[in-house]
């Protein structure tokens, strides 16, 4: 006696939290009864294996009926075939849209193309994630990437709107199209340390403080073909960042930058005399970055160059982090008594996210 | 021209591409109402079209509003081929056409293409204008109203109760027309869908106009069948029970009534709770009465369970004085009618007086080609034919009324079984005769009607009994025989005294059939039937007997006939009446006592027997206080015989006498092991487990001895189809197979609904069908709905598993320290034994649902508050919560987003666009009250795929397609301006499928009643908790849906 047909339609469609876990972890219907099965539930509500079976292939064929209105989420609450109370509808969209650390780590910044959809058996085997799941976190980056990209306004209120996913989950997506739009350079190996929450507040950072959007101007022409005002950076800024250079350039400024800080600072770092040695190289490094910053080949660098030119440094000298956080904070400050400077308004523009972001990556 | 219909189309939207090169479409609307064809503008390039019609009008005769269905056609334009049909809406006008339901239809109504499903939404407007007719020649019958209810809808009060009501129609079947050959299978099944529309609505017309000749004005127990007869035709054929109703005042309908129906009945004066009663007969021989009639009508009736060799007509005549008033005084009411049948299952008070028993009758018949459409005489014939058979049985058992009468066919091929089946009973003429009945006749009846055991006594006389029947004296009053087994299709009177709970027990047969052709196979078939039904009778009462119980309400029994073999499926509930005595217990006896391992191995499974008794009675908690026999009364008349229970032939076995009876002084049924046949039937019995803990089912309205509902209710469609191995097919196999599919079918149930727990399956109903040779088609639809877990506490508290004693503890917790809880722990007390997931509530907007594993209704949350306080609380907490998150984008006003967003994080539910629509087949909705009933559902749709494996085989199909049919149900409901579908049933469900050729098909026909409903809680809180629902009207709104 063989199963032909075998179904259950409720009239509130019924979600199993653990089942659409291990449909979203990409397992084929057979795994997901063994994981099942290993997990006791047998023993505690006395089911067969087959009933198990029949149960898991069920909820497996709802979510695959449901995949499709996830990818648009409004869709899923307007359609009409499928009774769900809107805050199971929330907790699908969240689920499906929410993606592994370890995945989002190898494709952040790269270019979402198909390309790199290749790469995903290697992902796959790498992360030991599957391959299902890497094609549907991969798919739902570029479906994210796609919609927003072209729009205007912001970007996590974009986000939110059109995949309506929660707060926290929408400020991930918003990093992870910043990033891909920008192509920064995540995967050196120098750059294996920093957790994709470490990119994220960068980016965030990044987003409100160095793009079009975040200078809060209404386009002269809202026909006009305007860059995307958050995934963009700043084009004019990235070019006036080259005014910059002059804290470093110029010698008398640079020794007077350095005794301001200097003096401030005396007695209260631990590595107060590694950091006078090094102050002049971690300036110089600091200033180039933001010098460089207008070709997108080191734009893309930004992250290696900032943890070769700052974060390495100070590592190897033992900065503890509130000497990096006082040094920083020392170190921005004190432009502004500099008289001969006169981009105050950008130094600050420019200082003020990195200093978030350096803070940030400063970890081992 | 007495009517004037208006339709307007709105908008649609989801719109499927049409044109691959655009990724877009052209879309505009034909209305098309009789001959009469409206159209739209084209709306260029959209996939959400906005039309904004004119009013369409149809001015046309009120027959045709009631027979036709407004059909709506969405097209594509293409203006250099043929237009392409997006798919259809067919609304059923209906419920326009008298004054108390709906006034208008306004709604998304999903478009449908039988082959791609849904396709996209329609908004669309529908108004009626109907002009006085006073025409007495009138063909319609407009202002009747139908109910597929079987009980006095609730917001109604029962004047009078006319009675039967029936017709028929036939026609062609689209399918099996010539034309068919040229048109395409999609335009074929569309013209089906099409055809059976118009033959429904032409149908009720003539129902209606039964019902208004005998000057009803309703129609309640409405229940249409499809036959689907191949070749020779499709019929489309209706019973109801015509009443006159009186709808009840609406402000009293607004007032806060109380969880259960039952409590219902005692606080409120609204509701006519349903109180009768019956009787049944039991292990009676069968009386086949084979008669070949004309050539090609082959026919072979069966009465069940009924000896009427013994019974006479004039059975009753002898009984008391009163009891000859009553009949005759009744019997005068009735004898007006060809046949005094209900549809009803429950009945106003006082209706009801007494139950003689299950009455049914099967018929055999071949089919042949309609000739004539418009004379349909041979289906109404052979239907005649039965209910005359039905109506000598009651009358048989000293009854003169059949109660919860239904009507079904089985066909394969050419040959079609005809059943027909009910509960005779006595009842008063209360309701049944217009003007005034005899007061001081009436107020006897209820003098002499003991409550809760009165339909319990037996209508017949006691020494003329129709058949053998062992009588005691009523346990309750002590005053009137009763039988000691008591069989009914109805439901369990509300004020029936029933001791412990309720279950379901089924009776589950196959019989092998050589495959025949015709006037054979009509042979053949008739020849089983008989063992069939005394076999499935010998079934139920062995179960019956092994669960403790004395009386089976709801009983249905299927005979489905396949090419191969024939099926039998008995579903009914258990119960232990207060009134009837306790059940013996099941006696095994050895035929060949000789042999000291048989022997050894005859006590092994009569020890399990027993254990499985004492088990059952503690599980479904049947102590019946002990009664000594001089309590009892008077001896019996007749000897006390032995009920004996033998395979096939029986055979004089003295021996039996001599047996020591296990179970008490009762009689004890004794199961005799003469070959290896009894040996399976005697495992089979043992191998039916009880539900998981928490469970319970019935296929009855509700559950005897649970009443504390809570308003989590989900409704749901099982369907199953297993193919048999070819090789081992016995009847043991196959019985083994079957009763295996069953069983399983309803562990996994069990497993899906676990996270309600606990919980009751109410109203089970399995459908068995044949769609092949080697295939099984099992399918089911029920209601699991929760109820308190206060009481399932004491109830359970002998065998609660180690989960629910948590329950337990986590429960008292919460009822000591109410007000310390704060939203956080509401949730996890309420769900104990649900897997944690912090995450995953704060992922959601503080949703406590979000923690439990299988969510129906999370509204319910609220309901197993043990406080309103922490209801409020909890709601304050998400609202708060979710506020937070609103404000950032809430100025941002995308077009589609605004909207959107707010149902993200806003309160769960409060502005979802797509309101919650509850279905369920009940007659009722537990902590609601239903203030409005807008009309029947009653819809036929067809789905075929050519591309099966694509569409995720079978299952995905069916699965898409049943979801589809209850989106449809669901749209047409909210359109109506309704929040639910009462009474609902899937009364067909064919599926047939050619997997080497990717191909599916599948017909289904559902119906039900459209009702608005008030949830109580909100009538409650609107009046304890005024100023915190003021602050967030919104979140009323939640707990409602």
């Amino acid at each position: 006696m063989t199963s032909e047909l075998d179904i259950f339609v409720g009239n509130t469609t019924l979600i199993d939290e653990d089942v659409y876990r291990l449909w979203l972890d990409g397992y084929s219907v057979n795994d997901a009864v063994a994981l099942r099965v290993r997990s006791g539930i047998l023993e505690q509500t006395g089911a067969t294996a087959g009933v198990l079976q029949s149960d898991t292939m069920d909820h497996y064929r709802t979510f695959h009926m449901l995949e499709r209105l996830l990818h648009a989420p409004p869709k899923l609450l307007h359609q009409l075939i499928f009774q769900i109370p809107p805050s199971r509808q929330a907790l699908l969209i969240e689920r499906y849209y929410t993606f592994d650390e370890a995945f989002v780590r190898e494709v952040l910044g790269k270019k979402l193309s198909k390309g790199t959809k290749k790469d995903l058996d290697d992902i796959s085997t790498k992360t030991g994630i599957t391959l299902k799941s890497c094609r549907r976190q991969f798919d739902n980056f570029k479906r994210v990437f796609k919609v927003v990209e072209e729009m205007r306004g912001s970007l996590v209120d974009n986000i939110q709107q059109h995949f309506l996913l929660s707060d926290r989950l929408a400020r991930d997506y918003a990093a992870i199209v910043f990033f891909a739009n920008n192509r920064f350079e995540t995967g050196k190996k120098k750059l294996q340390y920093l957790s994709f929450g470490d990119f994220a507040f960068c980016a965030e950072l990044m987003i409100q403080n160095w793009t079009l959007g975040a200078v809060g101007e209404a386009p002269t022409d809202p026909d006009s073909q305007m860059d995307d005002m958050d995934v963009d950076l700043d084009k004019e800024f990235l070019q006036d960042l080259k005014e910059l250079k002059v804290l470093v350039a110029d010698k008398d400024l640079l020794d007077l930058h350095k005794s301001l800080v200097c003096t401030a600072l005396r007695g209260k770092l631990s590595v107060f005399s590694e950091m006078e040695t090094n102050f002049k190289n971690l300036s110089r490094g600091l200033v180039n970055v933001a010098a460089k910053l207008t070709h997108n080949k080191d734009v893309r660098d930004l992250f290696v160059d900032l943890v070769e030119k700052f974060v390495e440094p100070c590592r190897s000298d033992h900065w503890p982090l509130s000497d990096v956080r006082l040094f920083l904070n020392q170190y921005s400050v004190s432009v502004h008594s500099l008289d001969g400077f006169r981009h105050q308004t950008l130094w600050d523009r420019y200082m003020g996210t990195l200093r978030g972001c350096l803070l940030r990556l400063y970890h081992d | 021209m007495p009517g004037k219909l208006k339709v307007k189309i709105v908008a649609g939207r989801h719109l499927p591409v049409m044109d691959r090169a655009s990724d877009l479409t052209d879309a505009f609307v034909e209305v098309k109402f009789g001959n009469t064809t409206f159209k739209t503008d084209v709306y260029l390039k959209s996939l959400n079209p906005q039309w904004n019609s004119e009013w369409f009008k149809f001015e046309v005769d009120d027959e045709d509003l009631q027979d036709e269905p407004l059909q709506i056609t969405v097209l594509d334009h293409d203006t250099y081929s043929a237009n392409d049909a997006i798919g259809k809406v067919y609304i059923d006008i209906d419920p326009l056409l008298y004054s108390e339901a709906a006034t208008v239809i306004s709604g998304w109504f999903p478009i449908y293409d039988t082959i791609h499903g849904i396709r996209g939404e329609i908004n669309v407007v529908v108004k009626v204008d109907l002009f006085n007719d006073l025409n007495r020649f009138r063909q319609s019958s407009c202002g009747v109203k139908f109910f597929c209810t079987t009980s006095i809808p609730k917001c109604y009060r029962a004047v009078v109760i006319h009675g039967f009501v029936e017709e028929l129609v036939v026609n062609e079947d689209p399918e099996y027309q010539w034309i068919d050959r040229i048109r395409t299978p999609r335009a074929s099944n569309e013209a089906r869908q099409r055809l059976i529309s118009l033959m429904s609505g032409e149908l009720q017309r003539k129902i209606g106009l039964k019902v208004l000749e005998m000057r009803g004005n309703a129609v309640v127990g409405y229940l249409q069948c499809f036959d689907l007869e191949g070749e020779s035709g499709l019929v489309v054929r209706a019973i109801g029970t015509a009443c006159t109703l009186d709808k009840l005042s609406s402000p009293a309908t607004f007032l806060p009534a109380c969880n259960s129906p039952s409590k219902e009945m005692k606080e409120s004066p609204l509701v006519h709770p349903p109180s009768h009663g019956c009787r049944s007969t039991h292990n009676s021989p069968i009386h086949t009465a084979t008669g070949s009639r004309l050539t090609q009508s082959f026919s072979v009736s069966v009465p069940t369970l009924i000896y009427t060799g013994m019974g006479s007509g004039s059975a009753g005549k002898e009984g008391g004085p009163f009891k000859a008033l009553l009949r005759q005084q009744t019997q005068s009411a009735l004898e007006q009618r060809e046949f005094p049948f209900l549809t009803l299952t429950a009945f106003p008070p006082g209706l009801l007086v007494h139950v003689g028993g299950v009455v049914s009758a099967r018929s055999v018949k071949l089919l042949d080609r309609i000739h004539n459409p418009d004379e349909p005489e041979t289906r109404d014939a052979w239907w005649a034919e039965i209910r005359q058979e039905i109506k000598s049985h009651a009358k048989a058992l000293g009854c003169h009324a059949v109660v919860g009468y239904s009507e079904s066919t089985s066909i394969c091929e050419e040959v079609c079984i005809l059943s027909a089946s009910g509960t005779a009973a006595v009842l008063s003429p209360r309701f049944l005769q217009e003007g005034t009945v005899d007061g001081s006749l009436e107020q006897r009846v209820e003098e002499n009607l003991p409550v809760g055991c009165g339909f319990c006594h037996i209508p017949y006389d006691e020494l003329n009994m129709p058949f053998p029947a062992h009588l005691t004296h009523c346990y309750n009053c002590r005053k009137q025989k009763v039988p000691d087994v008591l069989f009914t299709t109805i439901d369990l009177p509300t004020d029936a005294v029933v001791i412990g709970k309720g279950c379901l027990i089924q009776a589950r047969l196959c019989r092998l059939k050589k495959k025949a052709q015709a006037e054979a196979n009509a042979t053949a078939i008739s020849n089983l039937l008989p063992f069939m039904e005394y076999e499935v009778h010998t079934q139920l009462m062995n179960k019956l007997k092994l669960k403790g119980m004395n009386a089976l309400f709801g009983l249905r029994i299927q005979i489905t006939v396949g090419e191969n073999m024939l099926m039998g499926l008995a579903s009914a509930t258990g119960v232990y009446l207060a009134a009837l005595p306790m059940p013996g217990g099941i006696q095994i006896a050895g035929k060949t006592p000789s042999d000291g391992s048989y022997e050894q191995h005859i006590s092994h499974m009569q020890k399990k027997i027993n254990d499985t008794i004492a088990k059952n009675k503690e599980l479904y908690e049947i102590n019946p206080p002990e009664v000594s026999e001089e309590i009892i009364g008077s001896p019996i008349p007749e000897p006390r015989q032995r009920s004996r229970l033998l395979r096939s032939q029986s055979e004089s076995s003295d021996e039996v006498t001599e047996l020591d009876l296990s179970h008490g002084k009762k009689d004890a049924f004794v199961l005799e092991i003469d070959d290896t046949d009894a040996m399976e039937d005697v495992h089979s019995l043992l191998t039916d487990v009880p539900p998981p803990s928490g469970f319970y089912s019935c296929n009855t309205e509700i559950m005897p001895g649970i009443n504390n509902w809570t308003s989590e209710i989900q409704m749901f469609t099982s369907v199953r189809v297993v193919r048999l191995s070819s090789l081992n097919l016995t009847n043991q196999a196959l019985n083994k197979n079957f009763n295996g599919l069953c069983e399983n079918l309803l562990k996994s149930l069990y497993f899906k609904l676990r996270s309600m727990t606990p919980c009751c399956l109410c109203h089970v109903n399995f459908t068995v069908s044949l769609p092949e040779d080697e295939l099984i088609q099992v399918t089911v639809t029920a209601v699991a709905i929760t109820f308190d877990k206060n009481q399932a506490l004491q109830t359970t508290k002998a065998h609660a598993e180690k989960s629910l004693q948590r329950a337990s503890t986590d429960n008292e917790e919460l009822l000591q320290f109410p007000l310390e809880l704060c939203s956080d722990s509401v949730p996890s007390h309420a769900f104990p034994a649900a897997k944690e997931h912090p995450e995953s509530a704060s992922s959601n907007s503080g949703t406590p649902a979000a923690q439990r594993a299988t969510s129906v209704d999370y509204s319910s949350f609220a309901d197993r508050c043990s406080s309103w306080i922490e209801l409020i609380k909890l709601k304050a907490q998400t609202i708060r919560r979710g506020s937070i998150k609103t404000t950032v984008t809430v100025e941002k006003a995308s077009p589609m987003g605004d909207g959107n967003f707010r149902n993200r994080s806003a309160p769960p539910c409060a502005g979802s666009t797509v309101g919650v629509v509850k279905m369920t087949p009940l007659s009722f909705i537990p902590g609601a009250k239903i203030t409005k009933y807008l009309g029947i559902i009653n819809m036929f749709f067809i789905r075929e795929t050519t591309s099966l494996r694509e569409e995720g085989g079978v299952s995905g199909f069916l699965h898409t397609f049943i979801a589809e049919v209850f989106a449809m149900v669901r749209a047409h409901v909210a359109a109506l301006g309704g929040n639910a579908v009462v009474s609902y049933i899937m009364k067909q469900c064919v599926f047939m499928e050619n997997p080497s050729k990717n191909q599916a098909q599948c017909l289904i026909n559902v119906s039900g009643d459209a009702v608005v409903f008030v949830r109580e809680s909100d009538l409650e809180v609107m009046s304890t908790q005024q100023p915190a629902v003021n602050c967030q009207p919104t979140c009323t709104g939640e707990v409602t849906t």
